[in-house]
């Protein structure tokens, strides 16, 4: 009989641990040995000794926080490629949510389970799909875990955008997103749309935009907005960072349009209290819909919830005759947070 | 729909003026008629349907959802009709219903039709349009926009032809869907005719007397009265109909049956609304109790008799009198009350006066509650509408002052939405174990240069102890020198008192928050002295 999931991934105060391989996933805590998911500040933390994740995610990782601090000795696997760590056989898959995101697939002796990582189902031009992996437990997130979530279709959004420019072409649009993922995914969906225009960008988001291109993803003209000069940005896109597109940096554009890009603008109650003039609905991660299709279809008996909605979720799964589990996993989705809860 | 629904969800999230009026125009002069006309209604508050109620919305999503999933979604959401409308399994792919569709539907079918009728259009509809269809069904529509604006909008529409006043004077004479407006806007019909209907009239507004207007003031030429701390209103009777009007040309005739029942003539009449108890004016806070009713019940009425203190005569009958100078005018509305002489109304009295520092001396001697200062009418003006500069004046009364401590900040709205700009303010008082506390008495949030809101802000941010959603208390060591123009006791506020027209007049950084002003001090300021005796 293949041992049951729960006698060999664990979760420890640093985080999810899997202890034939002696290795932690997306640890919260500096360790050992760590595999990490993605690039973003709430699963890739600084400090630990070796690293496991893929080439992008590294280099990601390396951009965002420094050669020295993005862990002591870092292997990058490429997707599909399989290793062993211990007792236990590792191999990544893409997770469509960010460039580099990867689900970390685990066997130890016949039993299998993927962690998911944040993730999502749509097509997203600067990184690779979503590949469904069957397994015996599916750890996954709930970002969106309730049924008001439905992510209505980029092109429907940009649309949206496009619109606003066209009536108000003397106002500068400034977009929140964040740094590593949506910024860059804007820019490709905006240039798919025919935005050929320069895009402007807040002093945070070059870096990581600059590395998307080494990394092979091309964003087209993209200029640092200084904002001393706001005549010249009447009528273009400018982004930012979430958390500035309402300070007093955003202030000195040319009577700007706020807008912020994020699955959270579904609601109109969080829009409005974040002061936003054009929500935009584009999210990286899998909407209500979305994370109960990618459950069934990898088939899983049993899904573990690592952050977000999980109580939604768990009872939906549970209505299927899917057993759910809450790990309450306390330190993802403050990348979210920072949309969700500001001045809360 | 869909083009009504996006102008919503735009109006709702855009905070500048001109961007609502672009918004509006655009949607006026893209959509075919009747959907805009049902539109312009609905953005006006003109839409109401009885027979759909937020129960029918309730039953739908029971029908469709998971109790429990439904639950949680609500608890997160916190609107009814937004959460149905964000959860409601499938739609969009088919034609959603047009405007008019929706609208005579609503008005039109049987009770036990609706619900599968509006099953249907959700069905047909994306998230947008079903919030759109559930907060047009509930009543539920706050739009983020008002009349006034729609109505610039339709002016701008006509380009220049067509001044937003004009609109207005015909406004209440028209009906939805506004073929015959959007006809005239269009340059395509006549200017509709009211004939009979109880419309709105724009008023004429006053300009704020400052020290720099008195030295170049002709008084003798000026007629003066009693600024009365009320709500401006007009009284509208024809052979069709009775309304009172707001300054703001919103019909408040429901909130005030017992003006309505005492208008028993033709014409229209400019007069301040107040709470009047045998012939003495309350305090605005009584005036407040009323206009938070949108229809008062038999204690309301008793408790808190509201009554019109009359100034000005436009019409009498079909007569237009506004041509005529203010002395004639006044003339005639005596003549008019002596004849007519309706119950809960009396004429607000001229000021006598021979020159300029006795009225000095009137206005300062103003301090009765009810009372703001003076107004200053040129007796040769005619009525005219809008805010014509040098005819009347607005004189009020210096303002009271008290030095306050900053306690509670918020973030502003609109233009000052990324500043923190509303302050709560306290004075000290024992907490009763004779320790001092700090009471809120206030909020202020006008009345400061754009570099003193900067440092406002930036000290806010500096010196936040804790947060509770939008608003940050701070550490109280700011003093704010506050003006306000009167304060009344009230049982609705911690402190026991409410101040009228708060603003910050000065920043006191000088000042320790230990030497700011005490609850004491202000009580001595609350407005014992009925309004009369200021005469
Ligand atoms: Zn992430
Ligand atoms: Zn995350």
């Amino acid at each position: 009989m293949t041992p049951h999931p729960e006698s060999w991934l664990c979760v420890r105060p640093e985080g999810l641990f899997c202890r034939p391989g002696a290795f932690y996933v997306d640890p919260l805590r500096p360790v050992e040995r760590a595999v990490v998911t993605h690039a973003h500040s709430d699963h890739a933390r600084p400090g630990h000794g070796a690293v496991l994740a893929s080439p992008e995610t590294l280099a990601l990782m390396r951009a965002r926080m420094g050669e020295d601090r993005a862990g002591e000795s870092q292997q990058a696997l490429g997707w599909g490629a399989a290793i062993t760590i211990g007792e236990v056989r590792v191999w990544l898959q893409p997770a469509g949510h960010v460039l580099g995101s990867a689900q970390v697939a685990m066997e130890w002796r016949g039993s299998r389970a993927v962690v998911s990582g944040d993730y999502k189902r749509r097509p997203d031009p600067t990184c690779a799909a979503f590949v469904p992996i069957p397994c015996d437990v599916f750890v996954t997130e709930a970002t969106f875990g309730l049924p008001v979530f439905c992510h209505p279709s980029d092109a429907h959004e940009i649309d949206r955008l496009l619109a606003s420019l066209s009536l108000f072409p003397e106002r500068t649009h400034v977009i929140g997103c964040y740094s590593i993922g949506k910024c860059q995914r804007l820019i490709a969906l905006l240039r798919r749309a025919g935005w050929n225009a320069p895009i402007f960008l807040h002093g945070a988001l070059a870096a990581p935009c600059r590395e998307y291109e080494r990394l092979g993803v091309p964003l087209g003209d993209l200029r640092p907005a200084t904002v001393a000069d706001g005549e010249s940005l009447k009528g273009a896109v400018v982004l930012a960072p979430p958390s500035a597109i309402t300070e007093r940096w955003a202030r000195r554009l040319a009577d700007p349009v706020v807008s912020l890009a994020s699955g959270w603008m579904r609601v109109r109650q969080r829009a409005k209290s974040r002061g936003v003039e054009l929500p935009l609905v584009i999210s990286d991660h899998a909407d209500w819909q979305e994370l109960n299709d990618t459950i069934d279809e990898v088939g899983a008996p049993e899904v573990w919830v690592t952050h977000g909605n999980e109580e939604a979720l768990i009872h939906a799964v549970g209505q299927r005759g899917i057993v759910g589990r809450a790990l309450r996993l306390v330190g993802y989705g403050e990348e979210q947070d920072d949309v969700a809860t500001t001045d809360r | 729909m869909i083009a009504f629904a996006d102008l919503l969800e735009r109006l709702l999230f855009t905070p500048g003026r001109n961007a609502k009026i672009a918004l509006l125009r655009r949607y006026f002069s893209t959509q075919p008629d009747p959907d805009r006309g049902y539109g312009l209604a609905a953005v006006t508050g003109e839409l109401s349907f009885a027979a759909a109620k937020p129960g029918l919305i309730r039953d739908l999503a029971a029908a469709r959802t998971d109790p429990v999933l439904f639950g949680w979604s609500y608890d997160y959401v916190g609107d009814l009709a937004e959460t149905v409308a964000l959860m409601w399994p499938g739609g969009g792919g088919a034609t959603p219903p047009a405007m008019s569709e929706v609208v005579e539907a609503l008005h039109a079918a049987p009770k036990s039709d609706l619900p599968g009728i509006v099953a249907a259009w959700l069905d047909a509809s994306d998230a947008s349009v079903r919030i759109a269809l559930l907060k047009l069904i509930t009543g539920g529509l706050r739009v983020g926009a008002s009349a006034r604006l729609a109505k610039i909008a339709l002016s701008e529409m006509a380009e220049g032809r067509i001044a937003p006043d004009e609109i207005e004077e015909v406004w209440h004479g028209l009906t939805p869907p506004y073929a015959a407006l959007f006809a005239w806007i269009e340059g395509r019909g006549d200017k509709p005719d009211p004939e009979d209907a109880p419309v709105f009239r724009p008023p004429m507004l006053a300009h704020p007397l400052e020290a720099s207007d008195l030295a170049g003031l002709d008084v003798a030429a000026f007629r003066a009265e009693w600024k009365w701390d009320g709500i401006r209103v007009q009284l509208v009777a024809t052979k069709g109909g009775r309304r009172i009007y707001s300054r703001g040309a919103d019909d408040v005739s429901a909130a005030f049956p017992e003006i309505l029942d005492a208008m028993k003539f033709e014409g229209v009449l400019d007069g301040e609304l107040l709470v009047i108890r045998d012939g003495v004016v309350a305090p605005f806070a009584d005036l407040q109790q009323r206009l938070n009713r949108k229809t008062p019940g038999a204690g309301m009425l008793k408790d808190f008799p509201a009554g019109v203190r009359l100034y000005d005569i436009l019409f009498d009958g079909a007569e237009d009198l506004r041509p005529l100078p203010f002395d004639e005018r006044r003339l005639r509305l005596e003549q008019w009350y002596a004849r007519v002489h309706p119950a809960r109304m009396d004429l607000s009295d001229l000021v006598a006066f021979d020159a300029l520092t006795d009225l000095s001396t009137i206005r300062e001697g103003a301090r009765a509650a009810a009372i703001e200062g003076l107004m200053l009418k040129r007796a040769d003006s005619p009525y005219v509408p809008g805010r014509p500069k040098g005819l009347w004046w607005k004189w009020k009364r210096d303002p009271l002052t008290i030095d306050a401590v900053v306690m509670y900040a918020q973030r502003g709205h609109g233009k000052r939405s990324s500043y923190y700009s509303d302050y709560t303010f306290g004075l000290w008082r024992d907490d009763g174990a004779g320790n001092e506390e700090l009471v809120p008495v206030g909020k202020a949030y006008s009345g400061i240069t754009d570099q003193e809101l900067a440092f406002l802000d930036r000290w806010v941010r500096n010196h936040t102890t804790a947060r509770f959603g939008p608003v940050r208390e701070v550490e109280k060591s700011l003093v704010l020198e506050i003006a306000f123009d009167a304060a009344q006791l009230s049982t609705r506020h911690k402190s026991g008192v409410a101040l009228r027209f708060p603003r910050i007049a000065r920043l006191r950084t000088d000042k320790p928050a230990a030497e700011a002003d005490r609850l004491d001090t202000l009580l001595r300021h609350v407005a014992t002295t009925p309004a009369e005796a200021a005469q």
